[in-house]
């Protein structure tokens, strides 16, 4: 479900171009819309209006002079908690960060801003992007704007119920295990988790590094691509950053379909799986045939392993990555006579449960006499669903599957079993563990009015060819299925 | 619980009985990797680069960049001292 907003990123040009509106007016009006429904969806932590309107009104000065815009003039973008904004608090949704201000800006945000985008503030999410409905923020649960007693999914809850609220035009959220992708399954809008490397994580806020991405959120196949194009690409900043030439994503959308190989991979359609999920995934496979694509039915025969893969991996790298969080330079500090007593206590009170639990779970798995037997198995077994896509590649351009086994659930329904939690996270790990970029796309919704998605993976570096996937599904009226 | 003390995160009795109950069935259900024989598989540290080949790749050039932030960073600090971040004394511990 979608508000009355029906801003996108080349409609706003065209009304800044002819002066129909000013990106001031433009920014207060979507201020507007979030006083408005914030207290009710709780997607915003934070307002950056003071930024929003000084980078506002140097778009409206260039607009004044006749000057060209910038590929992004005036776009209103929303930022998860987890991505770095220079002055504007920062929290991870965590209490250890509730008054944390950092000093620069992730890459990221900063080409965003130089491309004329409006940060309008941060949004909320699982604590330290752990999580699968928002339920772990220390800031409270969002709310789903297409049903508000449910899950908006998570983590990047609040930046996609900000987009499909109509709250902002865009967003950007991270990507560890799905943390873009399901949420924009539950909400029901375009969510785009790029290639490892592909987009610079200088300045996320770490919780796995070799699974972290960051990705675009918005309301078209279109203006996910035109974020993209602005983030992506290389940063001296971030050793993992790719050098090789990012993609004319937006240029690109419209290059015809038919033709292409689509894998269906009998792994991503058992048992445990919605019923309505199954059937509207399965008429967008059918919608992606009747547009020329090809189908090719694969085997990806270690996908039942990477839930576990990825559990071991993510809170080993969580575990080393938080250590950071001592209470000695930024962030919650709880006094104590010794040092040893000022970071247990910092610690012990700063992080939620979920961060507590993934920190111990990582600490086993890395701790002497483990290490071997979790680990290193761990990324052996990496190796081998990298494998599987690596293989699946070589037969077709792209593999189709279902975002989430089901749709969003009702608040505090799944949040007494951990690993339950866990389990949901199945269709989204595997690409994360192998580094391919992945789209999630809205495939109609259940009889309940819940929006279901549906997820195009690609090779690395294959985001053009699953943007035009994804938009010539959308052409097609995919997304009302 | 041994790792909560690595971990240098203090927890509550409650705390400890709840996730000992948690991570003994997470940690049960990640024993099914041990299904699979990876006794000729190599490790995956991270997805994008072969490193034997492309180790050049993600290296650069050493340089010093001005960071001014001193003033910035310590205005927020827990605890700043002219330059330095104090703490609670280490050497009597």
């Amino acid at each position: 479900m979608t508000g009355d907003s029906s801003w996108s990123v080349s409609s706003i040009r065209t009304a800044l171009e002819s002066k129909q509106i000013s990106a001031r007016e433009l920014a207060a009006e979507f201020f507007g819309h979030i006083e408005a429904q914030n207290p009710r969806l709780n997607a915003f932590l934070t307002l950056s209006r003071e930024r929003a309107l000084s980078q506002a009104a140097r778009i409206d000065h260039l607009a004044a002079q006749g000057a060209p815009l910038p590929s992004l003039a005036g776009v209103p973008i929303a930022v998860k908690d987890v991505i770095s904004t220079r002055g504007i608090r920062t929290t991870c949704g965590s209490r250890i960060l509730e008054n944390y201000f950092p000093a620069f800006d992730a890459t990221a945000v900063d080409r965003l801003v130089r491309a004329g985008a409006v940060v309008l503030g941060k949004t909320n999410c699982d604590e330290f992007a752990m999580g699968s409905s928002n339920e772990n923020s220390a800031f409270g649960p969002v709310r789903n704007p297409a049903a508000p007693d449910r899950v908006p999914g998570g983590s990047s809850g609040g930046s996609a119920a900000a987009v499909a609220a109509g709250l902002a035009v865009a967003a950007l959220g991270t990507d560890t295990g799905g943390s873009i992708r399901q949420p924009g399954a539950l909400c029901g809008i375009p969510a785009m988790m790029p290639s490892y490397g592909r987009v610079s994580r200088y300045g996320l806020i770490a919780f796995a590094s070799s699974l972290d991405r960051i990705g675009p959120f918005a309301r078209s196949v279109r203006d996910t691509a035109a974020v993209l194009e602005v983030i992506a690409g290389h940063d001296p900043n971030d050793s993992t950053s790719a050098s090789s030439p990012v993609g004319h994503y937006t240029a690109d959308l419209d290059k015809p379909v038919n033709g292409l190989r689509l894998g269906i991979a009998r792994e991503y359609f058992q048992e445990g799986m919605d019923p309505e999920v199954r059937q509207k995934v399965e008429l967008g496979i059918r919608l992606l045939e009747d547009l020329g694509c090809r189908r090719v039915d694969l085997r990806m025969p270690y996908t039942d392993y990477a839930i576990a893969t990825y559990y071991i991996l993510a809170t080993a790298e969580a575990s080393s990555n938080l250590a950071r969080y001592d209470g000695v330079r930024y962030g919650l500090r709880v006094p104590a006579n010794t040092l040893h007593d000022m970071y247990g206590r910092t610690r012990g009170l700063g992080f939620g449960p979920e961060v507590k639990r993934r920190i111990m779970l990582g600490t086993y798995a890395l701790s002497a006499g483990y290490y071997d037997a979790y680990y290193l198995k761990g990324q052996k077994v990496r190796t081998l669903i990298t494998r599987d896509f690596r293989e699946a590649f070589t037969k077709v351009d792209a593999i189709i599957t279902p975002t989430s086994p089901v749709p969003a659930f009702r608040i505090g329904e799944r949040t007494s079993d951990p690993l339950q939690m866990y389990l949901a996270d199945i269709y989204t790990v595997t690409g994360s563990l192998a580094g391919v970029p992945g789209i999630s796309i809205p495939c109609g919704s259940t009889k309940q009015g819940l929006p279901v998605g549906l997820q195009i993976f690609g090779p690395h570096f294959g985001e053009s060819c699953v943007l035009q996937l994804a938009h010539a599904f959308e052409a097609a009226g995919g997304f009302e299925l | 619980m041994n790792v909560a003390t690595l971990a240098h995160l203090y927890l509550s009795d409650a705390e400890v009985n709840t996730y000992l109950h948690q991570l003994d069935s997470i940690l049960t259900y990640m024993d099914k990797l041990n299904e699979l024989d990876t006794t000729n598989v190599d490790a995956l540290a991270q997805p994008l680069f072969d490193a034997a080949s492309n180790e050049q790749a993600a290296l650069r050039e050493d340089r010093t960049v001005p960071c001014n932030l001193w003033e910035e960073v310590s205005r927020r600090a827990p605890d700043p001292n002219s330059s330095f971040f104090r703490v609670p004394k280490v050497i009597e511990r």
